[in-house]
This record gives C-alpha cells, sequence and structure tokens, in this order.
C-alpha cells in the first residue's frame, strides 16, 4: 500500500530534478566508459550475426548490414550432418563435464570448508595455486597422459582435464563457509553420516553456488578449443568450436560459415544464462575471479 | 531417560587446556542449567557431552553407559543450537522428522509422532510452513520439536534463548520448563544469564575458566555462595563487597563497626563481606556503610540507591515512596544473618 502510493511522488520527484542537475565530470566519464565497455561486449555478437547473414564475397567487406542478407548459410550449416555430429559432442561432453563438477568440487570444497584435519591449508593453497597455471602449458602433459593411457580421440580424452576444477572447488568452497557449522552439527546428531549431511543439509543451502558453477563450467567447455582440438583426429569426435573452425579448407577460411555456426552454437549458452544470469552474478561476487 | 554422570573431564585445545578435570553427577529426569561468564567452558562441556568434540581426558556417562568412544548418533542424546540449526529449505514437518531420518520406525508411526510432538509445541497449523515464514520463537520451537521427536534421554540445550527478545525469552523460558515437567527428560541447559539459570533449574552449575565454582540448587547459591565470584556472579544487581579484619572472632569493618559474628579465623584476618542490595538499606542497626547517596534508580515499589563508601560505590535498597535525597549522608545497614564472610585471600566462603 504505502509502496504504491510513494512511487508516484519519488518518480515524479525524479522526473522533475533530472534536468535540473548537469552530469559531473565523474559520472559523465563513468557513462562514457560502461557505453565503451557495451560497444566492446555487442559488437562481436552484431558482426557474428551480420557474417552469417553475407555472401562469401562480401565477408571482407565491415559494413555492419549486408547487401544482400540471406539465410543460405544457415540452411548449408544445418543441411550438413557434421554440425550436428559437433553439436552432440560438445553436448554430451559440457553435460557430463557440468555434473562432475557441480559433485566433485562441492566435495573437496565441503571437505576443505568444514572438516579439520593436518595439512588441509596446503590442500588447499596447492589446489588454489594450479589457477595460476594456464592451460597453453598443461596440454603437452594431458596429450601425453591421453597418449599413454589410450585415450586420445575419445570423449574420456577431452573431458578428463575438467572433469574437477580448482576454480569450482574454490567458489564452493567459499560458499560453503556461509552454511552454519551448527546445522552441519545438528544433522550428525540426528544421526546422518558424513555424505548424507554433505547432500541433504549442505547441497541445498548453497544451491545459488551450484547454479553459478554449472554455468561457468558449461560455457567453459561449450566453447573450449585447444585441448578438444589437440586431442581429436577424427571429423566425428569434434567438438562444435573445433568443427566449426574446420569450416573451409587451408587456403580459404569459410567465416560466413563459421559465424553461421557460431550463431547456432550460442543459443544454448544464451538459454542457460538468460535462466540463470541471477546466480551467475552472485557467483562472481562471492568468488571474486572467474576462472 | 537416564542420568548423565561426568568424571574428570578435561579438555585441551593444542597446549590450552580449557576444561581442567570437572565432575559432576545429574539425576535421571534433573534440569541441570550450567552458568558462567563466556569462555568458562560450559559450552565446551555441553559439546563433549554431545559427542562433538573428544575429551582429552575423562569419562563421560550416560545411563550407565560410558560414551567417550560413541558417535553423537549413538548417545541417544538431541541438542538445541543457539541459532535453532532448522533448515531452511525444508518445511516445519520436515524439520521435526528429521531427527527421525535413520529410526527404523515405520512411516506412519514417524508422521504420528511429528503430528504428537506438534501438538505438544502447539504447532500443527504451522506444519507446512518452511522456518522463513515463522517467527524468533516458533522457530525455536521447531528445534525444540526437531530434539523432541526422538524422545532421547538426555536433551542438550546451547543457549537457547539468547537470540530472542525480552519478552520472548520469558515466554520460552517458562514454556521449556512446563515441557520438562511434561516430559521428564534429563536435561542439560547452558547459558550466561544467571536469570535464566535461576528460574528453571532443578540445580545450577556455576562455572569459571574451566572449573566448577559451584553446583546447587538456585537457593543454595543465592543464600550460600561458595565464593565471591559466585556470590557476585548470581543475583541481580550483584552482591556489595566490603572489607574488614577479624578480630577476637568478632568481625571489624572499614566504617568501624564492629559485630560480633563469632567467626572460627585468626585474629587479623583479612575478609570480604558480601551483602546483597535487596539486604542492604538505610535504617538503624549496625553501620554496615556510611557515605553519601550518588545516584538513585526508582523502580516503583522500591528505590536503588548508590552510595559512595570505602573508593566504591555501594548499593542498597530503599524504600519507594521516601527514598533519600542524592548528596544525603546515609547510613545503611543489614540483618546480621544475611551477611557473608569470604576470606579475602581465597575469596572463599568462611560462614
Amino acid at each position: 500500500m504505502t509502496a504504491t502510493e510513494i512511487r508516484p511522488t519519488t518518480d515524479a520527484l525524479l522526473k522533475t530534478q533530472a534536468p535540473k542537475k548537469p552530469m559531473n565530470t565523474g559520472q559523465f566519464i563513468r557513462w562514457l566508459l560502461l557505453f565503451l565497455g557495451g560497444i566492446a561486449m555487442v559488437m562481436p555478437i552484431a558482426y557474428m550475426i551480420s557474417t552469417s547473414l553475407k555472401w562469401p564475397h562480401e565477408v571482407y567487406n565491415l559494413k555492419l548490414i549486408p547487401d544482400e542478407p540471406h539465410l543460405e548459410n544457415y540452411t548449408y550449416v544445418l543441411e550438413d550432418g557434421r554440425f550436428y555430429w559437433w553439436f552432440v559432442n560438445s553436448m554430451i561432453i559440457a553435460v557430463i563435464t557440468t555434473v562432475c563438477n557441480v559433485i566433485f568440487d562441492s566435495l573437496v570444497g565441503y571437505t576443505l570448508c568444514k572438516f579439520r584435519f593436518p595439512g588441509r591449508y596446503i590442500v588447499f593453497i596447492a589446489i588454489l595455486s594450479t589457477l595460476m597455471i594456464p592451460t597453453e602449458m598443461l596440454v603437452i602433459p594431458w596429450y601425453l597422459m591421453s597418449q599413454q593411457f589410450g585415450w586420445l580421440d575419445t570423449y574420456w580424452g577431452i573431458m578428463f582435464p575438467g572433469l574437477m576444477t580448482a576454480f569450482g572447488t574454490f567458489l564452493m568452497k567459499q560458499f560453503f563457509e556461509t552454511v552454519p557449522d551448527d546445522f552441519i552439527e545438528a544433522a550428525r546428531i540426528d544421526g546422518l553420516n558424513e555424505l548424507q549431511i554433505w547432500w541433504t543439509v549442505a547441497m541445498p543451502l548453497v544451491k545459488p553456488a551450484l547454479a553459478a558453477l554449472a554455468i561457468f563450467v558449461f560455457l567453459g567447455n561449450w566453447t573450449a578449443f585447444i585441448w578438444p582440438l589437440i586431442v581429436t583426429n577424427s571429423v566425428e569426435m569434434y567438438t562444435l568450436p573445433v568443427g566449426l573452425s574446420s569450416f573451409g579448407d587451408e587456403a580459404d577460411v569459410a567465416w560466413e560459415l563459421i559465424m553461421t555456426g557460431a550463431a547456432i552454437s550460442t543459443i544454448p549458452t544464451l538459454i542457460v544464462f538468460l535462466i540463470f544470469q541471477r546466480y551467475i552474478i552472485q557467483g562472481v561476487v562471492m568468488a571474486g575471479l572467474k576462472g | 531417560m537416564a542420568d548423565l554422570e561426568i568424571r574428570n573431564l578435561v579438555k585441551r585445545y593444542d597446549k590450552t587446556e580449557v576444561l581442567h578435570g570437572i565432575s559432576l553427577d545429574v539425576e535421571d529426569g534433573e534440569f541441570v542449567v550450567f552458568v558462567g561468564p563466556s569462555g568458562c567452558g560450559k559450552s565446551t562441556t555441553l559439546r563433549l557431552i554431545a559427542g562433538l568434540e573428544d575429551a582429552t581426558s575423562g569419562e563421560i556417562v550416560i545411563g550407565g553407559r560410558v560414551v567417550n568412544n560413541l558417535e553423537p548418533k549413538d548417545r541417544d542424546i538431541a541438542m538445541v543450537f543457539q541459532n535453532y540449526a532448522i533448515y531452511p529449505h525444508m518445511t516445519v514437518r520436515k524439520n521435526i522428522g528429521f531427527g527421525l531420518r535413520t529410526s527404523k520406525m515405520s512411516k506412519t508411526d514417524k508422521e504420528a509422532r511429528i503430528d504428537e510432538v506438534a501438538g505438544i509445541l502447539g504447532m500443527t497449523d504451522l506444519l507446512a510452513r518452511k522456518p522463513s515464514q515463522l517467527s524468533g520463537g516458533q522457530r525455536q520451537r521447531v528445534a525444540i520439536g526437531r530434539a523432541m521427536v526422538r524422545d532421547p534421554a538426555v536433551f542438550l540445550f546451547d543457549e537457547p534463548l539468547s537470540n530472542l527478545d525480552a519478552q520472548l525469552r520469558t515466554q520460552m523460558r517458562l514454556e521449556i520448563k512446563k515441557l520438562h515437567q511434561r516430559v521428564g527428560n534429563t536435561i542439560i541447559f547452558v547459558t550466561h544469564d544467571q536469570v535464566e539459570a535461576m528460574t528453571m533449574a532443578d540445580r545450577i552449575v556455576i562455572m569459571k575458566d574451566g572449573h566448577i565454582q559451584q553446583v546447587g540448587t538456585p537457593a543454595e547459591v543465592y543464600h550460600k555462595p561458595a565464593n565471591t565470584f559466585v556470590a557476585r556472579f548470581i543475583g541481580a544487581p550483584s552482591m556489595n563487597m566490603l572489607s574488614g579484619t577479624v578480630a577476637d572472632g568478632a568481625l571489624r569493618l572499614g566504617s568501624g563497626e564492629v559485630l560480633e559474628l563469632g567467626l572460627d579465623a585468626a585474629d587479623g584476618q583479612p575478609v570480604t563481606v558480601g551483602v546483597r542490595p535487596e539486604d542492604l538499606h538505610p535504617g538503624a542497626g549496625p553501620a554496615l556503610v556510611r557515605g553519601p547517596v550518588t545516584v538513585r534508580e526508582p523502580l516503583g515499589h522500591e528505590t536503588l540507591i548508590y552510595v559512595g563508601a570505602e573508593g566504591q560505590e555501594v548499593i542498597a535498597k530503599a524504600d519507594g515512596r521516601t527514598p533519600p535525597e542524592v548528596g544525603e549522608e546515609v547510613t545503611l545497614t543489614a540483618a546480621l544473618d544475611t551477611l557473608h564472610i569470604f576470606d579475602a585471600a581465597t575469596g572463599n566462603a568462611l560462614r
């Protein structure tokens, strides 16, 4: 009641005050930076969609609006059987990796957060320090391992490095800090074992973190390029990004087809993001970084 | 239901010893309150009884069974936490039923038990709600319900009322006491609030720095405090402490007054004389304190007066209608049998 009564007054106030108060320099710079940031974010997407609507001869023309926009590229990509393979591969890999991360990262994060054992801090620091090693440095050891285990050109080979992540472990540990110890002790007195406590008490209380983690991991694996490129050989094992990059031949890259495939492949991520965007922001704020 | 016995319980964290070998017998069905300032070891004792922490040495016996090596769930106890520890993602029914998750009861029996407990606590209409839709007092009741549902031998309460406002605290205090009279289980209740301890307990355990200072009924710890710590901790406002010396079995006070108390102590021994504000009042009789009134606190039926003497402020009770004025010189007196005499060096009671 009160809110509905107050709101029009406040709006009216804002309307009358806004033009009178000139923007100061600080505000102007902030708005300008945000505006430029916004442009920087939107332009690649705009060019992706624009290019996907162009004919090959127009691709290197930087005009945002194509001269003769058409949907032939979409027809071509969707009729090409390989695209479905890659889509399915990417989906399988992203989903399995996401599920594994949600389970393993939270198990480790929970253990590091809620149990006191010797070496706990060292283990945590060791896990955290792996965040500082770039993927490029890891692909060679990963490759050698895959080769030894006979995992080259398999789903297992593509997925194994990402089934658990240091970032996810850190994120989950931070979130489990917010679960009061009383909750866990109460469950312990009520007779639950540690695994049951983790699953029935702790996990439901960190749902926002789990959602954020799921989005991070899903997006990361959906768009992963370098490792799947290295570990796969056969076209049927390609993931979407790897497959898309193979459109065209060495002399002539078919950018319009790549951009078409890329545009289609953003749809699942867009859906996931729109549903969970509230959580992703919470996740970023909580963890203070992105892996 | 069962009795509880603690024998020489010691708890050490690394090199810091926080419990120095405490022993206590709690009878079956008794309501025992652990009270003391923060850091006195009362919550640690409770957590050791619950099995949430391991004792460094000593034994905890529940119902004749040494439980030191048993998991919390096997100790036949239930605990109510300060922050209630009720799960926000579960309904009241699920929260209360949580304690029965691992029980071998049939589902119908479990439901019946939950309904019974909810009935006792007057929460039948709230079973479908989530904790966020409950008030503080209702949440507290859910936490108690979850403990009750298992019908444990011993209930452990860890400062369960400290998050409630004053009025609700009084109400819940009464409810817990009634509940105890109704179900009759042994209760160990931890609090830092001496009023809670006095009003609820069959027996009070007063702790300080990891030692038990005194165990006794509320009347005993109030009227016969074992030492100056207990004397000052129990009762509000705190007991006044005056200094004096023993002379020929008599007590010589700082005010110059000599009281023939027949003390069994060496000549010249310094002592501390305790007198509760409610026993001390202006009037004729042995002059315990003389000095000017510095502050008056009217409470309606009586007025507390602060009197400056012996470098401290002594609190006394004066008439509510005609209290002495601020600045007025008064002489405070008390009946001799209300005086508590402590050894000035050790603080232990001499009389």
